[in-house]
């Protein structure tokens, strides 16, 4: 078990301001045991070829007819699936556990590819509120615009939004990185615990409010700062980061990441190390 | 929860209650206690268009209180003798359901405040709406129910706004559904999504200077909060951007006007909506699909930001 403690990526890690980051989700590597191979799978997934390919249209489909669907598709083998006339229908694509190129030819609607973990997606549209809520790892890329709550709880992979996304966008996320091209609502980063957000365009008001960790980068102008958010350093590790992580989004690869923000727990509000009473006691 | 849907064709018109009607049966999962239309026709009459219940919608689901037909027949009648009163000539009467009345009336006074007063003066009546384009129907049910029982999907018009909504702090009744009049202003409606927490504080400051409340949902003091700073000489923009600090709350909102529709939202942008704008069009809603139920093809919408207010012109 690669031991992170002792490794140069910690070293680096912790250069960018982020000690406390660890990876989740399907990357995270601290529970791999070679004994338990049945553990390399959830229940419910499925060992899909990318190279074979088919159409779905759900125009007249229900959300939980078009999720049973891909889920059959991809048991015999799909690796590839384009979801034709999605229309905004709520919930579509949602609980991915495995490998798959999906791709969507319109706009979803609320909850759209929630908890996944692992498919590489790309939607040519837009989507509604809580877009790949609680995302544990996978590529999901918007083209267009997002709603509020882009990218809540989530633990890892790379959430991109090429558009502008509304209010509280990675609120309460715990890892992964969100990236968004245009500009942001107010609440951003909201409460979040780790993982990054990059913001290309301006922000609204209480950016990064009672933010516990991680760190926010921003290439416009802020509306306000919220509690505890408070202004850090941008070094050149973090420089080389991003233009690295904006090339890979393949979304602003010429953008002058000096000239970025940076923003980070002020760590005021934090009581990660008090005692409850009952360990106090303990302690004592 | 609640769902909320608008819309304005720009110089041209269009089967507004139909396309009304397929955003809010869209939206249906957000409540379907009741479904309220405030359409507006496309041209302004010579007459005002008076809209009003004389009992409620007394149904399965209804908080109300059942009252004999007879005691509509009684109201109805001193309806008519109290537009007689005051001077306004019933031109046409309809009485779509034993509770709910349709009146064309000649009235060439502007003021409505005294016309209103005196109308709603009578027990269990209420004006739903009067102007000379708005016409607010709302009732028990989901869209698709309320449009068949009022025949609303053959209405022709510029723009309108509706609502579909889950009963949560006050009754299921007719009274507490939305879109409400801006009363005693001419062609002014609203709808909301939301909660209003300094409600009463509003309240009883706005009944202090002579408005009047119908309800005890928070969402009239909206259409009474702006109406009050329209009477105070504002234009509709700058009540709607007033109210962003004068409501607390968490609230989505749509005025419209004989000529205009516009939204707002709160500082913390706590309630969705999403917007469609083309030069000829402009749809929003609580959802996508609901602008989807009229516009299928791949379309680019977005959400307004937090404090965001807009209007647009027909």
């Amino acid at each position: 078990m690669a031991n992170l403690k002792t490794t140069e990526k910690k070293t680096k890690s912790q250069a960018m301001g982020m000690h406390t980051e660890v990876l989740t989700g399907r990357t995270q590597q601290k529970f791999f045991n070679p004994d338990e191979a049945e553990n390399f799978y959830y229940f419910g997934t499925y060992d899909v070829d990318f190279n074979k390919r088919t159409d779905l249209d759900v125009k007249d489909m229900t959300a939980a007819e078009a999720n049973k669907k891909i889920d059959s598709l991809m048991s015999e083998g799909y690796g590839t699936i384009v979801i034709k006339n999605p229309q905004g229908k709520h919930s579509l694509g949602v609980g991915i556990l495995n490998k798959l190129n999906l791709i969507f030819e319109g706009s979803l609607g609320y909850f759209g590819m929630g908890s996944c973990d692992g498919p590489i997606v790309r939607i040519n549209g837009r989507v509604g509120w809580s877009c790949a809520e609680n995302l544990m790892a996978g590529k999901v890329v918007i083209e267009k615009n997002a709603g509020s709550c882009f990218g809540a709880a989530i633990r890892g992979g790379d959430l991109i939004c090429k558009g502008s996304v509304g209010a509280r966008t990675g609120i309460d996320m715990k890892g992964g990185t969100i990236i968004i091209g245009g500009d942001a609502g107010a609440f951003t980063g909201f409460m979040m615990q780790r993982g990054r957000i990059i913001i290309l365009g301006d922000v609204g008001i209480n950016l990064g409010d009672s933010m516990y960790d991680g760190t926010i980068f921003v290439g416009g102008e802020i509306g306000s700062y919220g509690s505890d958010a408070v202004d850090a350093d941008l070094t050149k590790s973090d420089q080389d980061w991003l233009k690295r992580k904006l090339k890979v989004a393949e979304i602003g690869e010429n953008f002058d990441v000096s000239k970025m923000k940076k923003i980070v727990a002020g760590k005021k509000l934090w009581n990660y190390d008090n005692l409850e009473p009952t360990e106090k006691k303990g302690a004592i | 929860m609640c769902g909320i849907a608008g819309l304005i064709h720009r110089g041209k018109s269009s089967k507004v209650g139909f396309e009304l009607q397929g955003m809010l049966q869209a939206l249906k999962h957000r409540g379907e206690d009741s479904t309220g239309y405030a359409l507006y026709g496309d041209t302004e009459g010579k007459n005002f268009i008076m809209r009003v219940k004389v009992g409620e919608n007394v149904g399965e689901g209804s908080s109300s209180i059942a009252e004999d037909v007879s005691v509509y027949d009684e109201r109805k009648k001193i309806v008519e003798s109290y537009l007689s009163e005051m001077g306004a000539k019933i031109v046409k009467e309809e009485r779509i359901l034993p509770y709910s009345l349709r009146y064309e009336v000649q009235y060439d006074k502007k003021d409505l405040l005294e016309f209103s007063q005196k109308i709603e003066s009578i027990p269990g009546v209420e004006i739903l709406s009067m102007g000379k384009s708005l016409e607010v129907i709302k009732d028990l049910g989901n869209a698709k129910m309320v449009c068949d029982r009022y025949n609303l999907d053959k209405v022709i018009g510029t723009h309108a706004i509706g609502h579909a909504r889950m009963a949560t702090e006050s009754g299921v009744d007719i009274k507490s559904a939305h879109p409400f009049w801006g009363y005693p202003f001419s062609d002014v409606s609203v709808v909301h999504n939301g909660q209003l927490t300094n409600y009463w504080n509003n309240r009883r400051a706005l009944e202090n200077k002579g408005m009047r409340f119908m309800s005890e949902c928070d969402s009239e003091l909206i259409a009474v909060y702006i109406a009050q700073k329209m009477r105070e000489g504002a234009s509709l923009e700058e009540g709607m951007k007033e109210s962003l600090s004068g409501l607390d709350g968490v609230f989505t909102y749509f005025v419209a006007t004989k000529d205009s529709l516009g939204m707002a939202k709160d500082t913390m942008a706590a309630k969705p909506l999403v917007l469609y704008e083309s030069d000829d069009l402009v749809a929003m809603g609580s959802e996508e699909i609901a602008i989807r139920s009229i516009l299928p093809q791949e379309i680019d919408t977005y959400d307004p930001f937090d404090g965001e207010v807009k209007v647009w012109q027909i």
